[in-house]
């Protein structure tokens, strides 16, 4: 026994990263195979009796990708305040989710998003734009988290990032193809447990390290331990300022800025077809109410985490390296350097790292994914904490990936096949093209991540704004409005989500100009990121404006309306 | 059930609704952006308290307020007779 132990402590960071990927990869197999679809309802909607804590999990883990995982407590670490617009922002569309959206469109009882939109505005062409703007924000989003995949693999396993990307297709494509919703379902309850546990315990290891408290919540706002008797924060503000950065506590984004960005990822969050679609998968409309505050309450668990790491990782940091002789930097710092994630350049040769705001100065760039993949090894942790930390990465990519994969199968097989193409495809043949079009996806998305166009990763965050500019505003009003017809709901899609792109194209891209134009020509002072909440507004407007002018929608269509509105008789998503 | 119990259930709702988005809005939006520099002169702990609305509590609150609806909901459908 005790020479078992003894040699656990032994094994190194590889040994451990094969141990632990290759367990959790054994489990998410394992119950692809168990959790096999047998009909369209089952490969849309996991058969429509999922139990709320269930789809809370799988909804948490659908929702938190790679980004959330690795690069969000870095992005927050360089950004102080001004990282609040992800963590309101990822967080607060929930709370639209459950009031406004989830138990309307769980009581609707259909498998997509565009289902809806093509029903409640009695059109094909409405049913088109829907299918159109869900496939452009998921394809988006998608090539970002096969990249994801790729770089996680590469950094722990040390394979290149193309291998990496091509084993995280194989493994997508196995529990998605064979298992649809339900597959993804139960495999992402997994991810969900993985992925909490990795990000949990080395936040608790450094929350006590730095501060002796062991809930990183409280130990954000506590004095340091090493007895100076000094908040955290406040040594943090000090140490930004002395080196020329604005107050880690203040942030340096307008005001206006921060507003616009934080209510477009709010809304584009309560408006992306992989979340709503989760909503499908429960048995009543209470059920719907319910999941979406579980799945809040799982995501919130890490991201009021992720602020605390983040504090921690940068206090660290700089205590570890500012002016800091280069001959004694601690081993991760070599370590990181030779994948280039960290730079030196000693610009006054003096040994000395300076890291300053100053860029003419600045001495030391450091990427943000950093804070979460090399805390373990800067904290000192344990070698199976590193490991952990690789399979936590690999089981938010992954999750959300296969999220995704199957929104962008079912608009195919579902939305454009069987409901505009081909109707009269039986059952089974519906099924086979579900099948077929998530292998097109797996293989789109995995070419996406291998060679990613110069503008996906500017691109991915931008997935939100579309859509907010797009499904949302006529989401609501569909359910809200009940005189709210085709022409109005058509006209403000297409207008929210073409100013979206133009917007986008020319802030976010440069594509009209010569060099990309500067902050000071936004609109209002409001970024790209921030632009969906414009897009959302002008759809808004044009939908209702168009509305006045033309008829109002059949007696039917109102009859729907009022329909959703009540909960009783929800019934399963039912074939149609 | 009738056309009037279904307006009445419509009506509450809609009023509950307004009044969670409310407390939305104002821890977040409020609290967290355009009161933060107010809210930041208060200190709680560490914490300036501008900067933790944004950081912290606008996402507990947020949190809290769907259960909130939940349990108005439940409490909701079984007044009206939609609950199962």
């Amino acid at each position: 026994m005790m020479n078992k132990i003894f040699f656990l402590a032994q094994l190194d960071v590889q040994t451990w990263t094969y141990i632990l990927v290759g367990i959790t990869f054994t489990i998410y197999i394992g119950i692809a195979i168990w959790s096999r679809a047998g009909s369209t309802k089952d490969f849309y909607v996991a058969g429509g009796g999922v139990s709320p804590l269930a789809n809370g999990m799988a909804t948490a883990a659908d929702w938190m990708s790679a980004a959330s995982f690795i690069s969000m407590a870095g992005i927050i670490s360089f950004a102080g305040y001004d990282g609040a617009v992800y963590l309101m922002g990822w967080t607060g569309g929930y709370v639209l989710l459950a009031l406004l959206l989830a138990p309307y469109l769980r009581k609707f009882g259909k498998f997509t998003v565009p289902d809806f939109i093509g029903d409640r505005y009695y059109s094909k062409t409405a049913r088109i734009v829907a299918v159109f703007c869900a496939l452009l924000v998921s394809f988006t989003y998608v090539a970002g988290q096969m990249r994801g995949v790729g770089i996680v693999f590469s950094r722990f396993l040390e394979v290149d990032i193309n291998t990496g990307v091509i084993i995280g297709m194989l493994i997508v494509l196995f529990y998605a193809v064979l298992g649809g919703m339900k597959g993804i379902t139960y495999t992402q309850v997994a991810q969900y447990c993985v992925l909490i546990f990795a990000f949990m315990v080395p936040a608790i290891f450094i929350s006590i390290q730095m501060t002796g408290n062991p809930i990183p919540q409280l130990g954000f706002g506590a004095e340091l331990s090493d007895g100076s008797g000094t908040y955290l924060l406040d040594k943090l503000d000090g140490l930004s300022t002395e080196l020329g950065f604005s107050e880690y506590t203040e942030g340096s984004k307008s005001t206006i800025d921060v507003f616009a960005i934080t209510l477009a990822l709010m809304v584009g969050t309560a408006g992306l077809p992989h979340v709503i679609v989760r909503f499908f998968t429960v048995k009543r409309v209470k059920d719907a109410r319910k999941s979406a505050g579980i799945a809040l309450l799982l995501i919130v668990i890490l991201y009021t985490t992720a602020p605390a790491v983040a504090a921690f990782a940068r206090t660290n940091m700089i205590e570890t390296v500012s002016n800091q002789s280069y001959a004694n930097v601690p081993e991760w710092f070599k370590k990181w350097e030779t994948t280039g994630l960290i730079k030196f350049e000693d610009k006054n040769n003096d040994g000395l790292i300076s890291y300053v705001a100053d860029e003419a100065k600045n001495e030391l760039t450091v990427d943000r994914d950093i804070m979460v993949l090399a805390n373990p090894e800067i904290a000192k942790l344990p070698n199976w904490v590193i490991a952990l930390v690789a399979a936590g990465g690999l089981a938010a990519a992954l999750s959300t990936a296969a999220g995704l994969l199957l929104v962008i199968s079912s608009s195919v097989s579902h939305d454009l096949i069987k409901k505009i193409l081909k109707p009269s495809i039986s059952e089974k043949g519906e099924l086979v093209a579900a099948r077929l079009s998530a292998v097109g996806a797996v293989c789109v998305a995995g070419y996406f991540g291998i060679n990613p166009p110069g503008f996906v990763a500017a691109v991915v965050a931008l997935a939100f704004g579309l859509a907010a500019a797009s499904f949302f505003p006529a989401i609501i009003l569909g359910i809200f409005y009940k005189r709210m017809n085709k022409e109005g709901a058509i006209a403000g899609m297409i207008v929210g989500i073409v100013s979206m792109l133009l917007y986008m194209m020319k802030y976010k891209l440069g594509w009209f100009d010569d060099v990309l134009p500067d902050k000071s020509q936004w609109w209002f002072g409001i970024s790209p990121e921030g632009f969906g909440t414009i897009a959302m507004l002008l759809n808004f407007i044009v939908s209702i404006t168009i509305m006045k002018f033309t008829k109002a929608p059949p007696q039917e269509v109102q009859d729907i309306v009022e329909h959703i509105r009540i909960p009783s008789g929800a019934g399963e998503a039912v074939q149609h | 059930m009738t056309t009037n119990n279904a307006k009445a259930y419509w009506r509450e709702n809609i009023k509950y609704v307004l009044i969670l988005l409310a407390i939305w809005f104002l821890v977040s939006y409020g609290a967290g952006i355009l009161l933060k520099e107010e809210l930041n002169a208060i200190k709680i702990g560490g914490f300036k308290l501008g900067f933790w609305f944004a950081q912290q509590g606008s996402m507990y609150v947020f949190v809290i307020l769907i259960f909130v609806y939940v349990k108005l909901m439940n409490n909701l459908d079984k007044k009206y007779g939609y609950d199962e």
